[in-house]
């Protein structure tokens, strides 16, 4: 069930465009923010919404690489792959994740804190190599850095 | 040539430098009441008259896209400006700073184009990943819209004008203006054909304009100071500012804005320190992870303008230029590139999704050392059947740059057969 505080956000974000289905990518940034991922209930929850059917609203969730189909961790690692990253030492952050965390990309700790994946570029090439923790931004990483980024999160 | 002063990122760097009360003490907002006593189509005009090429890639004239739209008088619809921020291609970061530090330029440049183009809805659509960004850009149209420069009756010009930021969620596809306005309908980002052209058929069906970030920045100093002014900067046909963003092995990466048409040279030695731990160049991507690489005996010398990088064999696209030293493995490139493409491929045109499936593949066997006699040639004949074959550009930019590898370092990708050979594999 979507709270009532939520779903007035939600009114709030379908009247900023002149077609409500617009809503419907900032819908699911919304409904994920509760849970860390959209569960099969916030989906169908968004397609009722906005009239549309189910399988609309997965094939939407399932396109964006932000949409979690599945649970993560308390904290989403997004580690950056792609070329500037990867030629300013993003192998060695990765290595050093996986040593630290004990977990590979696409996998989760044991006790659900962290979830480590690897995307493609995050349009922080100037200060690679860089991740996502969440909705944050880390760049410029060294192996020796992560363990205060680690530590700092709860 | 008197010495350039930076024009997009003037501000950038002062403390609060995304805040009203910082962008107008510096000169801000002075455009916009200038050009809402001037008629619309002067300001179309001026922008033609300035030279301003699109900076999102393509470097396509911003005030020829513009007088595309369809004539109101014979399309009555709503007509709609959408700010391309989606900034996702490998290399680029240019646009993160001026959505950062720089808010306001954007929502002026947003006000002034929407006044010149009879617009009363006005989308910026940025990539998910820019959260910080994107509430960066709200708080600053909030702010606007308090002091007047947004929202009804503008300055008392009697044009009303509305601007919300719409995130995406994360796919490098949404950046080509077509499937950016299948997202912002809020469907999968899947590239439309065309024609028809957005001017004519775009957001809800209604005719659209879209611009970059950087482009839409350019408006309100043309405004202000004049289209002769502008195409007195860089040289002609490729005139005004521009953002080169500088990733890889030099010694300071990052944003550094220049006159359009500077070299590689100027940029490596006077704005990045060289390279980086005094390595040798070895090659260098110009343009975005999209365009062809150049060799160091090619690029030193080149003007990164549009018509420069295209008489060198590349593009300009959107100047995010990455620096490769001599410890580079240009295989591992290829590989990391097209693992890129394939993840980001829409999935519709089966040139693109199989091509770029198919150059993984053998890609991360030369990687691992185990390519295959005869594999070179196959990998070419896969990017020749990709060519011009796919709805959007996607597949162009897969195979561009993997036929540029392939040719200009071929001996990299034959020592890994010999490789593989002596290990028999």
């Amino acid at each position: 069930m979507v709270a009532e505080a939520i779903q007035r956000e939600i009114d709030a974000i379908v009247a900023r465009y002149p077609d409500p289905r617009s809503a419907l990518l900032p819908i699911l940034h919304r409904l994920q923010r509760e849970e860390g991922w959209l569960s099969p209930t916030a989906q169908a929850w968004a397609a009722e919404r906005l009239g549309l059917s189910p399988a609309m609203v997965q094939g939407v969730a399932t396109f964006y690489t932000m949409y979690n189909t599945r649970p993560v961790g308390r904290h989403l690692i997004q580690l950056c792959r792609t070329l500037s990253c990867e030629l300013r030492g993003s192998l060695e952050i990765r290595a050093a994740l996986k040593a630290r965390l004990g977990i590979g990309p696409g996998e989760t700790t044991a006790d659900g804190r962290f979830t480590l994946v690897e995307v493609e570029c995050l349009g922080a090439c100037g200060t690679a190599p860089a991740m996502m923790v969440g909705e944050d931004y880390y760049e410029n990483l060294t192996p020796a850095g992560l363990d205060a980024i680690l530590a700092a999160l709860p | 040539m008197a010495a350039f002063a930076p024009v997009l990122t003037r501000i950038v760097g002062l403390a609060d430098a995304h805040t009203l009360r910082v962008y107008t003490r510096e000169g801000g907002y002075r455009a916009l009441p200038m050009a809402l006593r001037q008629a619309p189509a002067a300001i179309v005009e001026a922008v033609k008259a300035s030279g301003l090429r699109g900076r999102g890639g393509a470097g396509f004239p911003c005030g020829m896209k513009w007088g595309f739209l369809s004539d109101p008088a014979r399309n009555p619809k709503p007509r709609y400006l959408v700010c391309n921020a989606d900034e996702s291609e490998p290399g680029t970061f240019k646009d993160r700073v001026l959505l950062r530090d720089n808010p306001h330029l954007l929502i002026e440049g947003c006000a002034i184009a929407s006044y010149a183009l009879g617009v009363h809805d006005c989308f910026i659509y940025i990539r998910g990943e820019y959260a910080a960004e994107a509430r960066i850009l709200e708080a600053a149209i909030a702010e606007a819209k308090a002091a007047g420069h947004l929202g009804r009756d503008i300055h008392g010009s009697g044009f009303d004008l509305e601007i919300v930021v719409h995130r995406g969620a994360g796919a490098y596809i949404c950046g080509e203006e077509t499937a950016l306005l299948e997202s912002l309908e809020g469907k999968r980002g899947y590239p439309r054909i065309k024609p028809p052209f957005p001017a004519v058929v775009g957001l809800y069906g209604c005719p659209t304009v879209i611009n970059n970030v950087e482009t839409l920045c350019c408006v309100p100093p043309i405004v202000e100071r004049g289209a002769e002014w502008f195409a007195a900067i860089g040289r002609e046909k490729n005139t005004g500012p521009k953002l080169y963003c500088v990733s890889g092995h030099v010694a300071r990466p990052g944003t550094y804005e220049a006159p359009l048409g500077i070299t590689f040279r100027e940029l490596l030695e006077e704005h990045c320190g060289g390279m980086r731990d005094g390595r040798r160049l070895k090659a260098v991507i110009p343009g975005g992870s999209s365009t062809p690489v150049l060799t160091a005996d090619e690029v030193l010398d080149v003007k990164l303008d549009f018509d420069g990088l295209a008489a060198a064999g590349s593009m300009l696209g959107s100047a995010a230029v990455i620096v490769m030293d001599e410890t580079t493995d240009m295989v591992r490139v290829a590989f990391n590139l097209i693992r890129f493409y394939h993840h980001e491929s829409c999935g519709q045109c089966t040139p693109c999704r199989e091509g770029c499936g198919w150059l993984e593949k053998i890609l991360a066997r030369f990687d691992a050392g185990r390519g295959r006699a005869g594999e070179i040639a196959q990998m070419l004949d896969i990017c020749d059947n990709m060519a011009f074959k796919t709805i959007c550009p996607l597949g162009e930019a897969a195979r561009m740059p993997t036929e540029s590898y392939l040719r200009k370092f071929a001996g990299e990708f034959e020592a890994r057969i010999g490789a593989a050979a002596v290990k028999g594999n």
